[in-house]
């Protein structure tokens, strides 16, 4: 790593300010994806500004017809702590045990991996990203490889999730990394949002697959799936999976998302 | 930068680099060596130590990131010469070979004891994936981890 300046601010208004004065600053979450990036020298930040223990970050609560997380919840305060199973589920998958007691649902989504599990599940759900100045849709904050709508310094303060009527999460892990080779989340709601099916780990972020929700509106049965497919075109293909198995495996995980739901 | 911290109870000051890993400032400026730096990668798990009762790869936590807060190691884990129940459990069941995972298997199997309700087979491999064993003595550290849960829920 190279040397770096490491402060812990007091509030989400402090957290800005140090931003504002840092040559190459960066805010630091639990650290699980960040700390290995410093390893590796891929980022060389002047200053991390650390979130992770924020009160304002730390809420965690039901609101109406929604779930609202703190961004600075853990991965295993979430598998614990939200009434929403299979998101409760996705949650207690991640990675492995100790990376669920230290990484957050706010690093998570600002960091955005392409095979990112919490990226399923907030575009599955039709979350709602809260920061200090806005709120960002999920449909709107994903926008690429490792890439968000968050401005340099803006910071995720909460993620509201409205309750589905069903909702299913399946994946398949990469034994090595445990991270998903492709991941399929598929949520019914009963507003007018209807059906929404997010996948992660195929392409460069995660993305819905207007199809087979429309598949899965007529008949909510991973039935309804059969015959439809995903063009391998644009897929990810690296040395653990073709963009044609891959393609495969959303037919196969939607359909086991849908009956697990 | 000072920080300012607890570790196995006592408690610990020192001034350190911002970018100095936890595990370092344990085994390097506290001596403290049963934490073991496998990979530095955060795959394999030997570096687990809790930080304020959770389980966490050491090798992934600056030491400022522990400042306030709490560290148990492998070091503080049993009670004199007195074995904790876990590492009772590994010695009855010989759950280990040439040990070096053992520290940090140790320091899982704690955490997983504490919170898993039943002793499934299933969640407990799950609980161990961020544990790599290269001797491939797995199948005695899930017997041990068995144990340690029945022993817990017969202890009340």
């Amino acid at each position: 790593m190279f040397p770096f300046d490491y402060i812990r601010p007091a509030s989400v208004t402090e957290a800005i300010a140090a931003h504002g004065q840092g040559e190459e600053p960066r805010y630091l979450a639990g650290g699980q994806s960040l700390l290995g990036a410093l390893k590796l020298r891929l980022a060389a930040p002047s200053t991390l500004i650390d979130l992770a223990r924020l009160a304002e970050l730390r809420g965690i609560r039901r609101d109406g017809a929604c779930w609202v997380v703190g961004a600075g919840i853990t991965h295993a305060e979430m598998a614990v702590g939200v009434e929403i199973p299979a998101l409760a589920a996705l949650a207690g998958s991640i990675g492995d045990l100790q990376v669920r007691n230290m990484g957050t649902l706010g690093g998570a989504l600002a960091n955005n991996d392409p095979a990112g599990d919490h990226a399923a599940g907030a575009l599955g759900l039709g979350a709602e990203i809260r920061t200090d100045r806005r709120v960002i849709p999920a449909d709107n904050f994903f926008l690429g490889m490792f890439e968000t709508a968050l401005e340099p310094d803006e910071v995720i303060v909460e993620v509201s999730y409205p309750l589905p009527c069903r909702a299913g999460y399946a994946k398949l892990r990469n034994p090595a990394s445990g991270y998903p080779v492709v991941g399929v989340f598929v949520a019914q709601t009963g507003g007018e949002a209807g059906v929404r099916v997010a996948v992660t780990g195929a392409g460069a972020c995660v993305f819905r697959l207007p199809e087979f929700e429309a598949a899965l509106e007529r008949e909510f049965s991973p039935a309804a799936l059969a015959g439809l497919s995903v063009p391998a075109g644009d897929l990810n293909r690296d040395l653990h999976a073709t963009a044609e198995y891959r393609a495969h495996l959303i037919g196969v995980l939607a359909g086991r998302a849908v009956a697990a739901s | 930068m000072r920080i300012s911290l607890q570790v196995n109870g006592q408690p610990v000051q020192a001034e350190v680099e911002p970018r100095l890993l936890l595990v370092t400032f344990l085994r390097e400026r506290l001596g403290l060596t049963g934490s073991h730096l496998g990979c530095d990668t955060g795959q394999c798990g030997a570096c687990t130590v809790h930080l304020d009762g959770r389980a966490v790869k050491s090798c992934l936590v600056l030491a400022a990131q522990a400042d306030g807060r709490s560290i148990l190691t492998i070091e503080g884990v049993a009670s004199g010469e007195t074995l904790h129940p876990v590492q009772q459990a590994f010695r009855d069941r010989h759950a280990l070979q040439c040990g070096f995972c053992t520290p940090g298997m140790v320091m899982t199997a704690l955490d997983l004891v504490e919170h898993l309700e039943q002793p499934d087979d299933d969640a407990i491999r799950q609980g161990l994936s961020g544990n790599l064993c290269r001797c491939t003595g797995y199948r005695p550290i899930i017997d041990a981890v068995v144990d340690a849960i029945r022993a817990r829920q017969a202890g009340g």
